[in-house]
C-alpha cells in the first residue's frame, strides 16, 4: 500500500496498523516484537551427516541466509533454533536433547532431512525413527538431503510460525 | 658396498604378483594355507586361525614381501554359506613394493576367538575393537578390548547374519531415558 508520506491524517493499514506521518507508528507489541524475532534466528548447527553441508552452503554467500537474519551460532545459549540435520542415531539423541535443552525460551527445532524427519533409509537398530520422538519439532523439511532452497522455506515457514504467535516472547506466557 | 647392493635389491621395483605372495605362504606355512582365491587379480589366502601372528610377523618382516600396512581388518559372517562362520579379513600392504594380498583367517562360531596381531601392526588396535563390536570375535591378548561404535552395555553384536535388522526387542536402557526425559519436560513446553 503506497503511503502519501506529505499526509499528516491517519493512516490505516490492512493489518491494523495505523501511521501518522512522518513518524509515529501505532500498532501491538506482538507485532513489532515477532517482527523483531523473525528477522533474526539464530540457530545451533547440529550437523550429522550429508545435510550439514547443504545447511553451509545455504549458510555461504550463494544462498547467503545471513539476509535473513539467520546466522549460525556456535552456542546453544546464543540461540533461538536447532537445526537437526542429518541421520540421529540413538547414541547421538541424549546429545542433542542435552544442546536443546541449553537453548534458552523462547527456541524452535527444525528437522532438516529424511533422517532427522523419519529415520529415512536407515530402518535399523541404531537410527532414532525420527528426532520428534524426543524433541518438538516445529518444522519438517525432506529430502535427502533437501536443496538450500528447501531449507530457506523450511527457515521462512518457520518465520511465519513466529509472526502469528501471541505473547510468546513475554513473561506472562 | 655390500650394504647400498641390499638396498637396491630391496628397492620398490621388486614388485610381487600376488599369487607369488601366496605361493610364498604356502611354502612357508604349508599346514596353515587351507585355499588361495582369486578374482579379478585380487589374491586372498584362507588360513587356519592357529598360527595367524606367526604368519603376519612373517608377511610384515620378510625383506621380500614387507607387508608393513595393514590397509584394514574386518571380518564376513558366512553364517549358512561356509562351514566355518567366521573369516578375520587382513587386507595387506607394502609401501616399499606397492604389492598387496588378502589373508583371511577362519574362526568358528563354537569359539569365535583369534589372536591380536597389535604386536605386528599397532594400528589394529582400533580395527579389531571394532571387529570384536560388530561380529563378537574375541581377541585374545588384545591391550583394550572394548566396544567402540555401539554404547557399551549395548546387547548383541549387530552385524551378525542371525542379529535382527531393526534391532532387540528390547529397547537400548541409554535411549529409553532421553524418551523419558523429553516426556518428564514436555509440560514446561509453550503450549501455543
Amino acid at each position: 500500500m503506497l503511503i502519501d508520506t506529505s499526509a499528516t491524517t491517519l493512516v490505516t493499514l490492512d493489518d491494523g496498523t495505523k501511521i501518522l506521518p512522518p513518524n509515529v507508528i501505532i500498532t501491538s507489541l506482538d507485532k513489532v516484537i515477532n517482527w523483531s524475532r523473525l528477522s533474526s534466528i539464530w540457530p545451533t548447527t547440529f550437523g550429522l551427516a550429508c545435510c550439514a553441508i547443504e545447511m553451509m552452503a545455504a549458510g555461504a554467500a550463494h544462498y547467503d541466509f545471513d539476509r535473513f537474519g539467520i546466522i549460525f551460532r556456535g552456542s546453544p545459549r546464543q540461540s533461538d533454533c536447532i537445526i537437526v540435520a542429518g541421520t540421529v542415531t540413538k547414541k547421538m539423541a541424549s546429545v542433542i536433547r542435552r544442546v536443546y535443552d541449553q537453548v534458552p525460551e523462547p527456541r524452535y527445532v527444525v528437522a532438516m532431512g529424511s533422517c532427522a524427519c523419519s529415520g529415512g533409509v536407515f530402518r535399523t537398530y541404531s537410527v532414532v525413527q525420527g528426532c520428534d520422538a524426543f524433541l518438538p519439532v516445529d518444522v519438517f523439511i525432506p529430502g535427502c538431503p533437501p536443496r538450500p532452497e528447501a531449507l530457506m522455506e523450511g527457515m521462512i515457514k518457520l518465520q511465519e510460525k513466529i509472526r502469528k504467535e501471541q505473547a510468546r516472547w513475554s513473561l506472562w506466557r | 658396498m655390500a650394504v647400498i647392493l641390499e638396498r637396491i635389491e630391496y628397492s620398490p621395483y621388486k614388485k610381487l604378483e600376488p599369487l607369488e605372495i601366496a605361493e610364498k605362504i604356502k611354502e612357508k606355512f604349508p599346514l596353515e594355507a587351507v585355499d588361495v582365491i582369486s578374482f579379478r587379480d585380487q589374491v586372498s589366502v584362507i588360513v587356519k586361525r592357529d598360527q595367524i601372528v606367526p604368519i603376519c610377523k612373517y608377511l610384515h618382516d620378510d625383506p621380500h614381501l614387507s607387508l608393513d600396512h595393514l590397509q584394514d581388518l574386518t571380518a564376513v559372517d558366512y553364517s549358512g554359506k561356509k562351514d566355518v562362520r567366521f573369516e578375520v579379513v587382513y587386507n595387506l600392504y607394502s609401501i616399499r613394493h606397492r604389492h598387496m594380498i588378502r589373508l583371511k583367517a577362519q574362526v568358528p562360531e563354537s569359539d569365535p576367538r583369534i589372536n591380536t596381531v597389535t604386536s605386528v601392526w599397532v594400528g589394529a588396535n582400533w580395527h579389531e575393537r571394532e571387529c570384536f563390536d560388530m561380529f563378537g570375535i574375541v581377541f585374545n591378548g588384545h591391550p583394550d578390548l572394548r566396544r567402540i561404535l555401539m554404547p557399551e552395555d549395548w546387547e548383541g553384536h549387530p552385524l551378525r547374519k542371525d542379529y535382527p535388522l531393526k534391532g532387540p526387542e528390547k529397547e537400548w536402557s541409554g535411549y529409553v531415558q532421553v524418551v523419558e526425559l523429553a516426556k518428564k519436560l514436555k509440560e514446561f513446553e509453550w503450549a501455543g
